[in-house]
């Protein structure tokens, strides 16, 4: 297994080589880091030549990567183009806001959906299989930025029709929260990001559900089950103790690999949200065409992809003994 | 068999004589049989693939009612000058913020400066539509193009284009084509769909060199080998004809995924730019009034959420009529 782990992430490195290469010469070439700034009537061409020599775009393209590839290890990314800020501390900051709401999203999203999948699957074409699989169909089908606003409608109109407050439709904490003490804290928290992690989990839950049902119908389906239930083992323990686990084998790996999407939903939603998290700050890079905060973020994510796909064979060789890495 | 020579050694135009002459007889049985089958109730018919292919995909209620709506919701937007009460950017601030009503056909109400709802949406869902299609036709001709290069060639080239896809795979695909459409987008339709369809392509072609790996190794391709067929008509004539199921039930998802990303780009100010009506940027602009003038935000998202459905069930009965032993 170490072995394994030594090979896999010693393999990692010329892959992450070549995403940071395809993500400094796509973005380089696209266009000139600069072309929006010359526009900007506020800045003069004194401060756009400093930021010229600052990040050696006069270079030719090669020496620029390497620049940047010196600044990413050394400098932690480097600063942004025109107010010259450090990149890494809002990253940072950024970074584990997102991960509070990613990992809560994806609990949730797990421990309803496998419930959810192990149901459909055990009764099949039932009424609950079928409803379950529309719910999941509308979950495919459904911009996670308008089902965002939609809660955020329902909340307020909730409100205003209550008077009590449940859930905040923005930001992450209401002024002076932190000062309440830290169960106050928790929980003002907890009411700005509930709306959020439902958001990513019911996107995320459509995806798993169903992977959870057909890798379910295929154990259940399968000898093994057949036989636990022939030897006369009660229903119960073939499903937790025999099914289950087996089932579960395959969701290890979508789960691991579904970091992506969660991403992409983080993007959309903290945009609506309002909340100050890594797809808020993707955003309003993006926006102020910030080309090197931008490209920070891509090399960030790619590092956390390549440590997902990692972590995915781990758990799979863990929990399938059948599988040898040597 | 009689010692007459002209049996034994029969000139040409004795067998096509005595060939006509047989197959005469052997259809006047077959007629005969066939009829007396037919009585019985018995007879037996070979079906083609087409044919079996029909009849599971037009019992599947699911895709056909799915099937009766695109072609409603498409059909309207694509004829929407026809359909549409008003036009799009025709204000008219006498009936401005206007919930939906039956009155003066403003079916989903109108907005701020009372432009009339309903002609937006359709007008929006022309531009959705016309973006996805141009997706899905061009991510699927490259997507199967570099599939069927990697996967008929092998070799090299196919572990070149294959870790070239794996590239793309290290990128969650929404922030790729967020930041492709920041700096790349001008806001027109085409720009923005050839855009897409550049970044979509990779799962189909990972699909379609599966299905050409298996494919190349059997005997009727290597007969057409033997035959002296070309590369290319190999590809074209043989191994892709066999391919195409999961090409379709992609082709028909991509669709579904191009509208609901080109709505998120819209919607976060990277994509299509107004004049022209998107469904995504409708959304945006109806989100400052969305708590008072609920059917701004509303009716582009249902129109999204219902076409989606409706290609995901359409997919889902292609899937099951083209190939029974795929379930997913």
């Amino acid at each position: 297994m170490t072995t394994f782990i030594i090979r896999r992430l010693l393999f990692s490195i010329p892959v992450l080589i070549a995403a940071s290469m395809l993500i400094f010469f796509s973005i380089s070439i696209a266009g000139d880091p600069l072309g929006e700034l010359r526009t900007r009537p506020n800045v003069d061409e004194g401060t756009i030549d400093r930021i010229a020599e600052r990040k050696h775009l006069d270079d030719p393209i090669v020496t620029q990567y390497g620049y940047w590839v010196r600044d990413a290890f050394t400098n932690n990314f480097g600063t942004t183009t025109l107010s010259n800020q450090p990149i890494w501390p809002d990253l940072k900051r950024a970074m584990w806001n997102t991960l509070q709401l990613i990992v809560a999203a994806e609990v949730i999203a797990i421990v309803i959906a496998v419930a959810v999948g192990i149901l459909s699957a055990r009764k099949q074409y039932s009424l609950f299989d079928y409803t379950a699989t529309t719910l999941s169909f509308l979950g495919f089908s459904m911009p996670v930025f308008w089902l965002a606003l939609i809660l955020q409608v329902l909340a307020v109109n909730f409100l205003e029709a209550t008077g009590t407050r449940i859930f905040y439709t923005a930001g992450l904490s209401s002024p002076g929260a932190r000062a309440a003490g830290f169960f106050p804290f928790v929980l003002d928290r907890l009411q700005h990001l509930a709306l959020p992690i439902i958001t990513i989990a019911a996107i995320s839950m459509a995806t798993y559900s169903r992977y959870t049902r057909a890798s379910m119908l295929e154990v259940i389906n399968s000898d093994y089950v057949r036989t636990a239930r022939a030897k006369g083992l009660e229903e119960k323990k073939v499903i937790r103790k025999h099914a289950f686990r087996n089932a579960l084998i395959p969701l290890t790996t979508v789960i691991t690999l579904n970091f992506g999407v969660a991403i992409g939903g983080a993007v959309v939603t903290e945009t609506v949200f309002a909340l100050n998290g890594m797809g808020a700050y993707y955003i309003r890079a993006l926006a102020e065409r910030d080309v090197y905060p931008v490209m920070a973020w891509l090399m960030i994510v790619a590092v956390l992809v390549v440590v997902f796909n990692l972590l995915a064979d781990i758990i799979y060789g863990y929990l399938d003994p059948r599988i040898r890495y040597d | 068999m009689t010692d007459d020579p002209r049996h034994i050694r029969p000139t040409s135009a004795d067998t096509q004589e005595s060939a006509l002459a047989t197959e005469e007889v052997v259809e006047a049985e077959s007629a005969a049989t066939d009829d007396s089958l037919y009585r019985e109730g018995l007879r037996v018919e070979a079906r083609s693939q087409w044919q079996l292919f029909r009849r599971k995909f037009f019992r599947h209620k699911a895709a056909m009612v799915a099937l009766t709506l695109l072609i409603i919701l498409f059909g309207s937007a694509i004829f929407a000058e026809r359909v549409a009460p008003y036009s799009y950017d025709e204000p008219d601030l006498a009936n401005s913020g206007v919930g939906p009503t039956l009155t003066d056909q403003h079916y989903f109400g109108t907005d701020k400066i009372g432009r009339d709802y309903f002609s937006r949406v359709l007008y929006g869902t022309r531009t959705s539509v016309r973006v996805a299609f141009i997706v899905a036709l061009l991510s699927t001709t490259i997507g199967t193009a570099i599939g069927a290069i990697a996967g008929y060639y092998g070799g090299w080239i196919d572990n070149a284009l294959m870790r070239f896809t794996d590239l793309f795979l290290t990128l969650p695909s929404l922030p790729v084509l967020i930041v492709a459409a920041a700096l790349l987008g001008s806001g027109q339709p085409t720009r923005v769909a050839i855009i897409l369809a550049l970044l979509l392509w990779t799962s189909l072609a990972r699909i379609v060199r599966g299905s050409f790996l298996s494919l190349r190794e059997k005997e009727f391709v290597e007969a057409a080998k033997a035959s002296g067929a070309s590369d290319l008509r190999i590809i074209a004539r043989h191994i892709l004809p066999n391919a195409l199921s999961p090409i379709i039930v992609n082709t028909t998802l991509i669709v579904g995924t191009a509208i609901l990303i080109e709505a998120v780009l819209s919607f976060l100010g990277f994509g299509i730019q107004p004049p022209t009506p998107a469904l995504g940027k409708l959304i945006d602009d109806g989100r400052n009034a969305m708590l008072t003038d609920w059917w701004l935000v509303t009716m582009p998202g249902i129109t999204i959420v219902l076409i989606c459905l409706c290609i995901n069930f359409l997919g889902d009965g292609l899937r099951d009529a083209l190939d029974p032993q795929q379930q997913g």
